[in-house]
């Protein structure tokens, strides 16, 4: 076959995740990351029930005609693709600029680090 | 223009039916020869369960989509605009706004953690053996609750194209189905079903966009004709507003409620689903695959907007449900209505295309899990080799054939949509709150993943079995029995929260404390992608 399916499992196991964890760099990735999908994620699936909420008991509301047939309801169903497209590119751009740089330099270090000591010391 | 006059005619007898097994017949031609060219290259497990981590973001987001618009997606929903309009819209609402769940929360760091299976996540820093066990059990329960419901779409779909109405008829093409996914499943493994995926949400995007252009074209692209139209024929303005379906009491509102829960925390429990992102190299082409698949399955789900309103418009509600298939013919009889046979045709082999691409799916999924983790972690503990685990898992692709095969016979006539909205809360109940607890909090337990698992199934299986929908009800499984204490049809509203409860309570009664070591290798590894396996050279 050739090849080894886990050729990173070994390596791994010299790494001392505790320390890495509470690193500063580790630390502020993970901040970036919560602070950013938590309140998005409370955001997001408040506005969806919101218009289901809508949805189910304000008929009337969402029945009023805005332009021709097209009602209050439509609109904002509409307005729920929307919102899921733009924070999908948001979140997107997001991770690309403020998670990826962090993320990509840390697997980096722990990478060669973890390579070093583990010649030696036959783990 | 009164087109009403032709589809009258054509409403026992749509189209040609062997113009339709033809372009059928073609298509599986042509997937098969790519699922073997492309399945030249499976040797080990990585290849079999997760194409050699060698898909791009855009091909598995593609793939994705194939995966997750399945017959009740396109049919249902096309079927459920037309008939009760504005509630069929806000299904596909909550069908899309579920995607972001699982960007923001669970497709990088699953990718980053796990190898092959949703279990490789659970287990990852818990005990391994129960929660492999329990991670495997509602993963095969939620295949199986899916499958069901493909299965069964594949045999109403044939009454309707194929001239078929007998019993004996749709078991055979139950059959065939079930044959050609096996096939495809054993010969391409997880590379050749993705590119199965693959084809099918391009024809199925593309004939839906075609439909789409074509009905807004009928009305001077002016979509609020379109919707005066579709109010005209079904003789009530009702269709535009909300309330048709589940406006009716008190009890149907809220179990819309329940229902929209179950949609949008469902589709990141969904196992075939989160398999997914193991085929491609990094997280990061993870989070590719989820944008290319939110714009692909948000685009579909616009034009069965238009579809929906145009088939309720040019063919009417009373002649979709009066045709055969019901309210699942309404996408069939719009394509026959506008193109005639040929688009007919078209669209009935995309509409196979995509039972079968859907099946073959879940059937590597639940065949993963099986030889993964009860055969090869649980059984063998670890110790058994690449070719003897994927040996297991190809015999397991024949036995869950054969089981879907007898459950589609067995399913035959159930609501399709019905039956996804079930798996979607069982994946909701079962699934999802044992992986946000194990990728965000610290203190997660064994017992408290056993507790929330075990208990987000049953309660959702023991609320469906004593809900209308299994009986009390003209339109229940079993319409002569009456054991319905539970009035919602969708259990999610209750079972999701349970599960959520019990995973904390099992965690914060937990005696036993959790290797921090464990804990800190996995966020490390979840955020940062270090060790994550990469893509396999060939």
């Amino acid at each position: 076959m050739g090849q080894n399916p886990t050729p990173e499992a070994d390596f791994t196991a010299a790494v001392d995740f505790e320390k890495v964890q509470q690193e500063p760099k580790f630390q502020e990735l993970r901040r970036r990351h919560r602070s950013f999908v938590f309140p998005m994620a409370i955001a997001f699936l408040l506005w969806y029930f919101a218009y289901v909420l809508l949805a189910d008991y304000a008929h009337d509301f969402m029945s009023i005609k805005v332009i021709g047939n097209i009602n209050v309801g439509l609109i904002l169903g509409l307005l729920q693709f929307v919102s899921t497209f733009a924070i999908t590119m948001w979140y997107v751009s997001f991770a690309n600029k403020k998670l990826d740089p962090i993320a990509a330099e840390m697997r980096s270090e722990l990478e060669s680090a973890a390579v070093e000591p583990q010649a030696g010391e036959k783990n | 223009m009164l087109p009403l006059t032709t589809t009258t005619q054509a409403e026992t007898q749509v189209g040609e039916p062997w113009l339709n097994i033809t372009i059928f017949g073609l298509f599986v031609a042509i997937t098969m020869v790519i699922v073997l060219r492309a399945s030249r290259n499976n040797k080990t497990a990585a290849d079999y369960y997760a194409a050699g981590r060698s898909f791009t973001g855009g091909q598995n987001g593609t793939a994705i989509a194939g995966d997750y618009l399945s017959a009740a997606s396109f049919l249902g929903i096309c079927g459920a605009i037309a008939i009760n309009g504005y509630d069929g819209f806000m299904y596909s609402i909550g069908f899309l706004v579920a995607w972001l769940v699982a960007l923001l929360l669970v497709a990088e760091l699953l990718r980053n953690t796990g190898k092959f299976t949703m279990a490789d996540v659970l287990s990852f820093r818990l005990k391994q053996r129960p929660v492999r066990i329990a991670a495997a059990t509602t993963t095969l329960a939620v295949c199986f609750f899916y499958l069901l419901a493909q299965m069964a779409g594949a045999g109403g779909l044939v009454s309707l194209l194929l001239g078929i109405d007998d019993k004996l008829g749709q078991s055979i093409v139950i059959v065939v189905v079930g044959a050609l996914m096996i096939l495809y499943v054993l010969v391409g493994g997880m590379k050749g079903t993705t590119w199965v995926q693959i084809i099918k949400a391009c024809l199925l995007i593309a004939g839906a966009f075609v439909m789409t252009i074509w009905v807004l074209a009928m009305y001077g692209f002016n979509f609020s004709a379109l919707l005066g139209d579709a109010a005209a024929t079904a003789g009530t303005t009702d269709i535009l507003n909300p309330g048709m379906q589940y406006g009716g009491s008190e009890t149907s509102k809220f179990d819309f409620i329940s229902l929209a829960l179950a949609l949008v925390l469902g589709t990141a429990g969904l196992p075939h689903v989160l398999m997914r992102f193991y085929t491609v190299p990094t997280a990061k082409e993870a989070r590719k695959s989820v944008v290319w698949a939110i714009w692909l399955i948000g685009a579909f789900y616009l034009f069965t907007l238009v579809l929906g309103y145009g088939a309720g418009a040019l063919i009417g509600p009373d002649v979709i449900e009066a045709a055969p298939g019901g309210v699942n013919s309404a996408a069939p009889l719009l394509a026959f209505e506008l193109g005639g046979p040929l688009l007919l045709g078209l669209i009935s082999a995309v509409a196979f295309a995509t039972i079968l691409a859907v099946v073959a799916g879940l059937t590597i999924t639940a065949a993963a899990s099986f030889a993964h983790d009860i055969y090869a972690n649980v059984v063998r503990k670890g110790q058994v080799d690449a070719d003897g685990e994927v040996k297991v898992a190809r015999r397991t692709v024949v036995v869950i054939g054969i089981l879907s095969i007898l459950g589609g016979i067995g399913a035959q006539g159930q609501n399709i949509a019905f039956l996804v909205a079930l798996a979607f809360a069982v994946a909701a109940s079962a699934n999802l709150p044992t992986i946000i607890y194990s990728l965000f909090w610290k203190k997660f337990s064994t017992q408290g993943a056993i507790w929330s698992m075990y208990g987000g199934l049953a309660a959702a299986l023991i609320l469906i079995a004593f809900s209308p929908v299994v009986s009390g009800a003209e339109t229940s499984m079993i319409p002569g029995a009456d054991f319905a204490w539970f009035p919602l049809k969708n259990p999610g509203i209750i079972s999701i929260p349970l599960a959520f409860f019990l995973g904390w309570l099992g965690t914060v009664l937990d005696k036993r404390v959790e290797d921090p070591a464990k804990q800190a290798e996995m966020e490390v590894r979840s955020l940062t992608g270090v060790g994550a396996e990469k893509a396999v050279d060939h």
